[in-house]
C-alpha cells in the first residue's frame, strides 16, 4: 500500500509522537486504562500506515462495483438511489395493519415490512391454547389467506417489495402473498420482495422453532429452487445477524455466524436442489443489526462483503458478479435502547443509522424511541423515518461512496474483523457445517458467554449505558403507549371460525394430505402449500404437516 | 447438619424466545449460590407450575418481552394456587409497561424487573425475601 | 407438614417433592418420613444412566419417559447435575429437555445439586428413589454425570445400568474401563451417525471381550441414532427401552435381582449408618471445636489418627 518512504516517514514521526505520549500520559493519566469496543475488541489510541501496509489495493480494497466488493456493489453508490427505507410494522388485526401500511407509504416510506404476532410466527392458529394472550400484540395475527387478503388491500403488489419476517411458516405465508398476488391479477413472475426464511439463526438465537434443522434447512430449499425458477423478482431469504446480536453475540460473532449460516444454505441448495450456484445466488440477502459502536458496525459491514465475495468465488466457483454481492438490510439494535430517559433512543438510533449508511445498506429500519416499551406509536414511527430522511438528504453523507475507506483505522478494523470471523467460521467447518456446529451447541454458548460477560461489564460500570448505569435520573418521562386490545383476540378468532365454517374442509383435507405426500417424498412442498392456502387451509395446520411429517424440534437450551 | 439452599425456577411463558435475559439471570443466580433450574423457552403456565411444584423451588422468575405478560404472569400465579403452592413467590420480568404494574402486583407477583435492573438488585431481592421454609 | 410421606403415597407431588428436597437438605426428622415409606418400596425399576458431560443424557433420558409412558407406565427422574464449588450455586439444565412432560401427571422430575458433601449425595438420591417408588412410579431413571466415586456410589441404587458413550470423546473409553466397565449392563453409543462411532463401538465391544461375565449377561451395545430428527430417534429410544426390559427379565428370572437388590441394600445401610452415627458424631465434634483439637494433635505428632478415633469410638459407644 505505501513505498518504502511514506513508511519510513511514518515510523519516525510515530516515535515522536509515542514519546510525546508517553509525557503526557506520565503527568495525568488516561481516564480508563483500556479502550474497547461494544464488543470488547481492543482499539488503539492511532492507527497509521503501518496497521495497513500489508494490504494490496487491488485484491483488498480497489471501487465498487469490483471484487472484492468492499466497497458496494454498485457502481453509482447512493446517488442512483438511495436505501430502501423500510419500517418494520404490524399490529392487531390484519385490518389495522393494512391501514398503517397505507399510512406509512403516505409519508414517504418506500417498501413494507411485516411484524407477525408470535402465534403466526410459531406456526399456530390464534385459537390454539399456546396463542392464548398473544394474539395482534408484537405484530399482525394472520390465520388464513382471508386474512391475508385485507392485509394488502389497496397494495398494489407489482409495484411495492413487501418484507416479511417470517420463518418457521415461511411457505404458508408465502404462499399467502403469491395467492394474493394472482387473485389480485399480478402474475407471479411479478411480485418482489422478502421472506426472512432463516432457520439457523432461530436455532441459535432467537428460538423461533418448529421442526430439527435438517428438515428446516429443507423447506428453505424449496423455497429458493421455487423462487428461482418462478418468483425470480423474491429474496427467498434474509440470512440475519440482528437476531443473534441481540441476542448476546459480539459484531465478529454476529458476522461469522451470519455468513456461515449463508454458506450453509448455498451447500444445501447445491447438493439437495442440484440448482447451479449462479442460478440462485443472485437472489440471496442478509440482514445485520447496527449496534451502537459505530466505527465497529461500518467495519462489520464493509468486512461482510469481502467476506461473502470471497467466499462465493473460492468455496462456490460462482462466476456470476450479482452471486458475489453481498445485499443486505439493516435495522438499528433493539437492545441499545433504554427505558430510561427514552427521548435518548432517538440520538442512539440516528448514530447507528449512520453507522448503517457508511456501512452501505441497501434498506434499513430505524426503531423507535419507544420500542423497548411497546409497539411504537405513529408518532415515534415518523421521527424514526425523519431520521433516514434527513441522513439521506440533509447530512450529506450520501454524497460519496464509502467515504471512510482509506483511513487507517477503518481499513484496519475491517481486516481484523474479517480475520477473526475466518476464525470462526473455519471453526465450524471443522465441526462439519452449520447444522452440526448448532447440535454440538457451539455458537449458542458463545453467544451466552459474551451476553453474561456484557451484562456483568455493565453491572461493574466497566461499560456504559446513559440512563441505566450513568447519569441516571428519576423523572418520569410520559410516553403515550400502544395497546393491543383484547378484544383483537376474540375478534380474530370468531373471524378463523368463520372462514373455516365457510369453507370446503373436503378440499382442505385433501390439500394437507398432498402437501404431506410432498413432504415424505422430498418434493418442492411450495405448489402443494400454494394449493392449501387457496383452499383456506390455516397456517397451523399447514405446520402440524410439518410437525407429524418431520418431527417438533425442541430447544435444547445451552446456556 | 441441616443445609438449606434457595431453589429458583427461571422459565420464559409464552411463545417469544428472546431468551437472552432469562439465561443471564439464570447465570447470574447460580453464581449468588442458589439452585437454578431453567425450563427453556416457550412455555405454558401449566407447565411452568407444574415444573415449580415439582422441584419445590421457593422461588418462580419469569421473563415475557411479547406483551402477553398481563395474561401469562397472574396465570402462572394462580395455577400454584390452586395446586396448594401459593407460598412460592413469582417475580417477572421484561417489557413491563408501568401501568401494568399494578395490576400484576394485585393479582399476586411479588417483584418486577424492567430493562435495565441490574443483576445484583435481583439478587438482593431474593436473598431479603426468600427464606427457604423458614 | 408432617406425615409428607403418607401424602406423597396419596399422590401428592407438593408433599413428595418436599420430602426430597427436606432429604437434600438434611433437615432433621426427615428419617422418621422415610421409615413410613419403606415399606411400600422395592416395586419399581430403577435405571441409572451415567456417561460423560455432552454424552446427550438428558435427551435421552427424556425420550425414555416418552417411549415408558407409550408402555403405560408411571415414570420418575432424578436428573443431577454439578454444584459449582466456587459459588455453592448450580444450574440444573437436564430438566429444560423434560419439560413436555411437565403436565403429565405420569412423569415427575426432579433435579439435584451435587453440593459437594460427602457420600450426601446418593444419600439423597437413595431416599429420592425410595419416595418416587412409594408413590407409584413404575420405572425410575436416575440421571447422573461423569465416572467419579460419587456417581459410582449413586449407581449402586440401580436395578439395570446404562453407560452412554459418544464418539469423538478421545480416551473416554479407556477411562470408562477404569470407572464403569464392571457394573455396566448396557453400553449406548449415543449420536451414532458421528465420524468415529464404528471405531468407538469397537473399542467397546474389545473391552467387553476382555471381560468376565459370570452371571450370564454380557452388556449389549446398543447405538442411538439421529438425535436430530426427531421420529428415528424416538424409535431408538424406544428399542433401547426394549433392551432394558430385556435386562430387567434376565434379572428376575436369573435370580440376579436378588444380587441388585443386595447392592443397593449394602448402599442403603452404609449410607444410613454414615447418616445416623457417623455424621452426628462429626457434627457434634465439630461443633464443640474438639476435631480440630484432634487435627492439631495429629499435626503435632502426639497422637495417631487410628487412636483418636479408637478414643472417639469408646466416647459414643459405650451408651
Amino acid at each position: 500500500m505505501f513505498t518504502e518512504d511514506v513508511l519510513n516517514q511514518s515510523s519516525s514521526l510515530r516515535k515522536k509522537w509515542e514519546d510525546e505520549v508517553k509525557k503526557v500520559v506520565a503527568k495525568s493519566a488516561d481516564q480508563k486504562p483500556e479502550w474497547t469496543t461494544v464488543s470488547d475488541l481492543p482499539i488503539k489510541r492511532i492507527y497509521g500506515p503501518e496497521d495497513i501496509k500489508d494490504m494490496d489495493f487491488e485484491k483488498d480494497i480497489a471501487y465498487p462495483g469490483q471484487y472484492p466488493y468492499l466497497r458496494g456493489n454498485q457502481p453509482t453508490g447512493y446517488r442512483g438511489k438511495y436505501w430502501t427505507f423500510r419500517m418494520f410494522s404490524g399490529m392487531g388485526s390484519a385490518a389495522e395493519t393494512n391501514e398503517r401500511w397505507h399510512y406509512l407509504l403516505k409519508t414517504g416510506q418506500t417498501g413494507l415490512s411485516t411484524a407477525f404476532d408470535f402465534p403466526t410466527l410459531m406456526g399456530y392458529d390464534s385459537d390454539s391454547p399456546k396463542a392464548k394472550g398473544e394474539c395482534g400484540k408484537c405484530g399482525v395475527a394472520i390465520d388464513t389467506i382471508d386474512d391475508f387478503q385485507t392485509l394488502v388491500k389497496g397494495i398494489p403488489l407489482d409495484k411495492i417489495t413487501t418484507s416479511m419476517t417470517i420463518n418457521p411458516p415461511a411457505t404458508a405465508i408465502w404462499a399467502m402473498y403469491l395467492a394474493s398476488a394472482e387473485i389480485q391479477g399480478v402474475p407471479i413472475n411479478k411480485v418482489g420482495g422478502t421472506i426472512q426464511n432463516d432457520m439457523l439463526k432461530e436455532f441459535i438465537a432467537q428460538k423461533t422453532l418448529m421442526c430439527p434443522p435438517d428438515a428446516s434447512v429443507k423447506l428453505i430449499s424449496d423455497t429458493v429452487e421455487f423462487g428461482t425458477k418462478f418468483v425470480p423478482r423474491w429474496n427467498t431469504i434474509s440470512i440475519s445477524g440482528y437476531h443473534i446480536r441481540e441476542a448476546g453475540a459480539t459484531a465478529v460473532q454476529e458476522l461469522a455466524f451470519t455468513l456461515r449460516d449463508g454458506m450453509e444454505y448455498v451447500e444445501d441448495v447445491i447438493r439437495r436442489k442440484g440448482l447451479d450456484v449462479d442460478e440462485f445466488a443472485p437472489r440471496l440477502s442478509f440482514f445485520f443489526n447496527a449496534h451502537i459502536d459505530f466505527f465497529e458496525e461500518i467495519a462489520k459491514m464493509r468486512a461482510a462483503r469481502r467476506i461473502w465475495a470471497k467466499a462465493m468465488k473460492e468455496r462456490y466457483k460462482a462466476k456470476d458478479p450479482r452471486s458475489l454481492w453481498m445485499r443486505f438490510h439493516t435495522q438499528t439494535a433493539g437492545c441499545s435502547l433504554t427505558a430510561q430517559q427514552p427521548y435518548n433512543n432517538v440520538i442512539r438510533t440516528a448514530v447507528e443509522a449512520l453507522a448503517g449508511v457508511l456501512g452501505g445498506t441497501q434498506s434499513l429500519h430505524t426503531n423507535s424511541l419507544d420500542e423497548v416499551l411497546c409497539l411504537p406509536s405513529d408518532h415515534a414511527v415518523q421521527i424514526a423515518l425523519r431520521t433516514q430522511q434527513i441522513i439521506a438528504e440533509e447530512t450529506g453523507v450520501a454524497n460519496t461512496i464509502d467515504p471512510l475507506a482509506g483511513s487507517y483505522f477503518i481499513e484496519a478494523l475491517t481486516n481484523e474483523m474479517e480475520e477473526k470471523a475466518w476464525e470462526y467460521i473455519h471453526k465450524i467447518d471443522d465441526m462439519g457445517g452449520m447444522v452440526k456446529a448448532i447440535e454440538n451447541g457451539f455458537p449458542q454458548l458463545e453467544i451466552s458467554d459474551a451476553s453474561y460477560r456484557y451484562q456483568k461489564q455493565i453491572d461493574a460500570g466497566e461499560k456504559i449505558m446513559i440512563g441505566i448505569n450513568k447519569y441516571i435520573t428519576d423523572e418520569e418521562v410520559e410516553i403515550p403507549l400502544i395497546e393491543i386490545d383484547d378484544s383483537v383476540e376474540t375478534e380474530q378468532i370468531a373471524r378463523l371460525h368463520e372462514v373455516k365454517r365457510k369453507r370446503d374442509n373436503r378440499h382442505v383435507t385433501e390439500c394437507l394430505k398432498d402437501l404431506a405426500q410432498a413432504c415424505k417424498k422430498g418434493e418442492n412442498v411450495m405448489p402443494f402449500c400454494i394449493e392449501a392456502v387457496k383452499a383456506y387451509s390455516t397456517v397451523q395446520e399447514i405446520c402440524d404437516v410439518y410437525r407429524e411429517v418431520y418431527g417438533e424440534y425442541r430447544d435444547p437450551g445451552i446456556y | 447438619m441441616p443445609d438449606k439452599k434457595i431453589r429458583v425456577l427461571v422459565a420464559k411463558p409464552g411463545l417469544d424466545g428472546h431468551d437472552r435475559g432469562a439465561k443471564v439471570i439464570a447465570r447470574c443466580f447460580r453464581d449468588a449460590g442458589f439452585e437454578v433450574i431453567y425450563t427453556g423457552c416457550h412455555q405454558t403456565p401449566e407447565q411452568i407450575a407444574s415444573a415449580a411444584i415439582q422441584e419445590d423451588v421457593d422461588v418462580v422468575g419469569l421473563s415475557c418481552l411479547s406483551g402477553a405478560h398481563k395474561y401469562l404472569f397472574p396465570q402462572v400465579v394462580k395455577l400454584l394456587q390452586e395446586q396448594g403452592a401459593g407460598d412460592i413467590a413469582v417475580i417477572g420480568g421484561g417489557i413491563i409497561p408501568d401501568k401494568d404494574m399494578q395490576p400484576l402486583y394485585d393479582a399476586g407477583l411479588k417483584a418486577i424487573f424492567t430493562p435495565g435492573a441490574p443483576l445484583d438488585s435481583l439478587v438482593a431481592w431474593v436473598n431479603e425475601n426468600i427464606h427457604p421454609r423458614a | 407438614m408432617a406425615e409428607l410421606g403418607k401424602r406423597a403415597m396419596e399422590g401428592d407431588i407438593r408433599a413428595a417433592s418436599r420430602l426430597i428436597r427436606n432429604m437434600e437438605d438434611n433437615l432433621p426428622g426427615t428419617e422418621a418420613e422415610i421409615k413410613d415409606i419403606f415399606p411400600f418400596t422395592g416395586k419399581a425399576h430403577v435405571i441409572g444412566i451415567t456417561g460423560s458431560p455432552g454424552a446427550g443424557k438428558s435427551t435421552l433420558t427424556d425420550e425414555m419417559a416418552a417411549a415408558y409412558r407409550k408402555k403405560d407406565k408411571t415414570v420418575g427422574v432424578m436428573a443431577v447435575d454439578p454444584t459449582s464449588p466456587f459459588t455453592g450455586g448450580a444450574l440444573l439444565g437436564d430438566r429444560i429437555r423434560m419439560q413436555r412432560h411437565a403436565e403429565d401427571t405420569g412423569v415427575f422430575v426432579r433435579s439435584l445439586a451435587t453440593r459437594g458433601a460427602m457420600g450426601g449425595l446418593s444419600k439423597a438420591v437413595g431416599d429420592g428413589i425410595h419416595v418416587l417408588d412409594a408413590m407409584g412410579k413404575d420405572v425410575i431413571i436416575v440421571e447422573t454425570v461423569g465416572v467419579g466415586q460419587q456417581e459410582v456410589e449413586i449407581i449402586n441404587h440401580a436395578h439395570t445400568v446404562l453407560v452412554v458413550l459418544v464418539p469423538g470423546m478421545g480416551d473416554e473409553v479407556q477411562a470408562l474401563k477404569a470407572g464403569l466397565m464392571e457394573i455396566a449392563d448396557i453400553f449406548v453409543i449415543n449420536k451414532a451417525d458421528r465420524d468415529g462411532a464404528s471405531k468407538l463401538y469397537q473399542e467397546t465391544l474389545n473391552m467387553l471381550q476382555m471381560g468376565k461375565w459370570d452371571d450370564g449377561w454380557i452388556p449389549p451395545i446398543v447405538t442411538v441414532e439421529n438425535v436430530a430428527d426427531p421420529i428415528s430417534f424416538a424409535q431408538s429410544v424406544s428399542d433401547l427401552t426394549d433392551k432394558i426390559d430385556e435386562h430387567y427379565q434376565f434379572l428376575v428370572k436369573s435370580n440376579i435381582l436378588a444380587v441388585r437388590k443386595h447392592r443397593k441394600a449394602t448402599a442403603e445401610i452404609n449410607e444410613s449408618l454414615r447418616a445416623t452415627i457417623l455424621e452426628p458424631i462429626l457434627n457434634e465434634l465439630t461443633a464443640n471445636g474438639e476435631l480440630e483439637t484432634m487435627i492439631q494433635k495429629i499435626m503435632k505428632r502426639e497422637l495417631d489418627p487410628y487412636s483418636l478415633a479408637e478414643l472417639v469410638a469408646k466416647k459414643y459407644m459405650a451408651s
